[in-house]
């Protein structure tokens, strides 16, 4: 938490309020690295950096750009064009019928806007509940509270894909209740909610809030829900943001439980995901690949705006345990 | 009333625990119940979600589907059943293939290219949003477009190697099934591609937390470079290279999505890069005939163990000295 707090203060947790932080850290003064910056300023240091520098641009831009320069691309072919052999590294003829072909034949907007909609609604029901019961195991402290807190971490050490068939068959017929969910959007939001990393994050965010905070409110009067709304969750706005990105990237990028849960109902309630694929299996490579350069770009456009809270969210995810 | 009136000056401070001693068991109460309230929702999303689905595994796969609907008792049934089909072990072993795999190409490879992206000095942003851009990608999106470079007709791949003058590969599709298979290398690099942006960010971030006197320190020694890779990078990021490569195993063991799209949902040629979790499915949605949630269960129990004694052998092997 203190790396996160350390690249982005609690009052900035947007990525236009953070100030850039190349500015505040000269690397070359502060901390050397591998290797030191006097090597580096020698003459031949200098020009094997130059050739170095040059060959990882160039091969990164290749490996990583390279895949997507075509998944943009592809889409602007003809079908004629997309099968030809040998394949064409740039559209002879620009066609943006087959993006327009992709979009009506797969319903694209339907298969969008199911996604947004699972995503937002799962992001939603995360917050509330493991908002409200981090808080509640970090400053309540009920009986049992520990009890709580360590069968939700022990899930931790369930990998998730095996219980998807245990999941499926209770979702079908949830006991005490008998309803079957499969097919509703609850099937992907409530199941989010049981995400014991999420509970640990907040857990420990909220208990670094100094306690005395807390006994202020309290002395004035506060209840616990206006402490927890007017007091904690303005502090824990970093980790709310780490917690919210990560939760709908979950969603966007799951596939095999909405599979199950939401599959045969196309493209009415399928997800991005499982609706290209299943398209996939009949529908011309070419639409194939426009529609998932489609499903691609709110993700890429989503990553260039919060790319620095996601990258401080990995390294708290990564200094887990 | 007139009590408080006539004590020398109440103070507040004075006045609260004399009510708390007054009704001891209310506010604790009162706490709990407030507690309970806040914790109830994720409880139950816990509960219906996660602990019982637990439980269900475990009964499931000792249960045999009744006509009528409803379970029986069938002991070691499912168990004996999955032991003997033949695709259980290919699964296995096919679900191994991958996880060397993936940890040759997806635990090394990141490790290097953080060293590498924490030497440079310039285009640093650049390189890291790079690096991170197909983690980002929708799964199904990255897998159809290799799919498409795949494709043995019109692929981009297959291309390439002609024009290189080599034989021209199935790729995904290419029979066989030795241990290291063209199909289940093209499954591992598509997945690398996919995933090695995670990992690359978070050793790049601990790369930045080693002190630099060690490396001075280390070079005044008379250390080389790759004496300074060995002593010092390696020994310094030990902690998040254990963290790293048990959940790596413990994720690429659980490999589903990569097989499932690049194959259609098949498994490849003869099998040979289906896995455990695509058998999980197989056996519980796809199989002809009724759909063996109970067989599923057992092979996902398997599973369950063996990931849970290796993770648990991982970590008393790698105990203390950290």
């Amino acid at each position: 938490m203190v790396r996160l707090a350390a690249s982005a203060s609690p009052r900035a947790w947007l990525p236009w309020q953070i100030r850039p932080t190349r500015k505040r850290v000269p690397r070359t003064t502060t901390t050397r690295t591998l290797i030191s910056s006097v090597q580096l300023n020698r003459a031949r240091g200098k020009i094997v950096y130059r050739i170095v520098l040059t060959l990882v641009i160039v091969a990164f831009t290749l490996i990583f750009i390279g895949p997507m320069y075509f998944l943009f691309t592809d889409g602007l072919k003809s079908t004629q064009e997309a099968i030809a052999t040998p394949p064409t590294l740039y559209p002879h003829h620009i066609y943006p019928g087959t993006y327009k072909a992709a979009f009506d034949r797969l319903d694209i907007a339907q298969l969008m806007w199911n996604t947004v909609y699972y995503a937002f609604g799962a992001l939603v029901f995360q917050l509330i509940f493991d908002v409200a019961a981090a808080y509640s195991l970090s400053a309540l402290r009920p009986v049992l509270g520990n009890v709580v807190l360590f069968a939700m971490l022990a899930t931790l050490m369930i990998p998730a894909a095996v219980l998807v068939v245990p999941q499926y068959v209770t979702m079908v017929d949830l006991p005490i209740l008998h309803v079957n969910l499969i097919g509703t959007p609850e099937a992907i939001w409530l199941p989010s909610v049981a995400n014991a990393f999420n509970i640990y994050l907040l857990k420990r965010f909220f208990d670094s809030i100094p306690r005395d905070y807390i006994d202020a409110a309290q002395v004035d009067g506060a209840s616990r829900t206006m402490i927890l709304l007017r007091i904690v969750l303005p502090i824990s706005r970093p980790i709310l943001a780490v917690v919210s990105i990560f939760g709908l990237v979950a969603v966007w990028k799951d596939f095999l439980w909405p599979l199950l849960a939401e599959y045969g109902y196309t493209p009415t309630r399928e997800t991005l995901n499982v609706g290209i694929w299943q398209a996939s299996q009949q529908t011309p490579q070419n639409l194939i690949i426009a529609a998932s350069a489609m499903a691609a770009i709110p993700t890429i456009v989503f990553f260039l705006i919060f790319q620095r809270n996601i990258m401080a969210g990995l390294t708290a995810g990564g200094i887990r345990g | 009333m007139a009590d408080v009136a006539t004590a020398p000056k109440p103070l507040a401070r004075r006045r609260l625990p004399q009510r708390r001693r007054g009704s001891y068991l209310a506010p604790k109460l009162q706490r709990n119940v407030a507690a309970w309230g806040f914790l109830i929702g994720a409880v139950l999303c816990f509960s219906f979600f996660s602990w019982y689905p637990i439980v269900r595994e475990v009964i499931l796969s000792f249960q045999k589907p009744i006509y009528g609907g409803g379970y029986a008792w069938a002991g070691w049934f499912n168990y004996k059943l999955i032991f003997h089909d033949p695709t259980f072990w290919l699964a296995w072993r096919n679900t191994l293939e991958f996880t060397l795999l993936a940890l040759v190409v997806g635990f090394a490879v990141p490790f290097f290219v953080a060293i590498l992206l924490n030497e440079l000095r310039h285009a640093r942003g650049y390189l890291r949003v790079l690096v991170y851009l197909p983690v980002m990608l929708p799964p199904a999106s990255a897998l159809l477009l290799f799919a498409y470079f795949y494709n043995p007709q019109y692929g981009l791949f297959d291309d390439i190697l002609r024009i290189l003058h080599l034989p021209s590969s199935q790729w995904v599709f290419q029979p066989g099934s030795g241990f290291v298979s063209t199909a289940m290398i093209s499954v591992v690099i598509a997945s690398t591609w996919m995933n090695m942006g995670g990992a690359t960010l978070i050793y790049l971030a601990a790369l930045q937390n080693i002190p630099g006197e060690l490396y001075e320190a280390a070079e005044l020694e008379g250390a080389g470079l790759f004496r300074r890779i060995r002593h010092v990078t390696i020994p310094q990021t030990r902690l998040i290279l254990i963290m790293l490569l048990m959940l790596q195993v413990v994720a690429t063991m659980q490999m589903f999505v990569e097989s499932f799209v690049l194959t259609n949902g098949g498994g490849g040629v003869g099998n040979n890069t289906l896995s455990v979790v695509m058998l999980i499915y197989q056996y519980a949605f796809e199989l002809s005939g009724a759909s063996n949630y109970n067989a599923a269960s057992a092979l996902g129990v398997i599973l369950m163990l063996v990931l849970a004694v290796f993770s648990a052998g991982f970590l008393w092997a790698t105990r203390e000295r950290s």
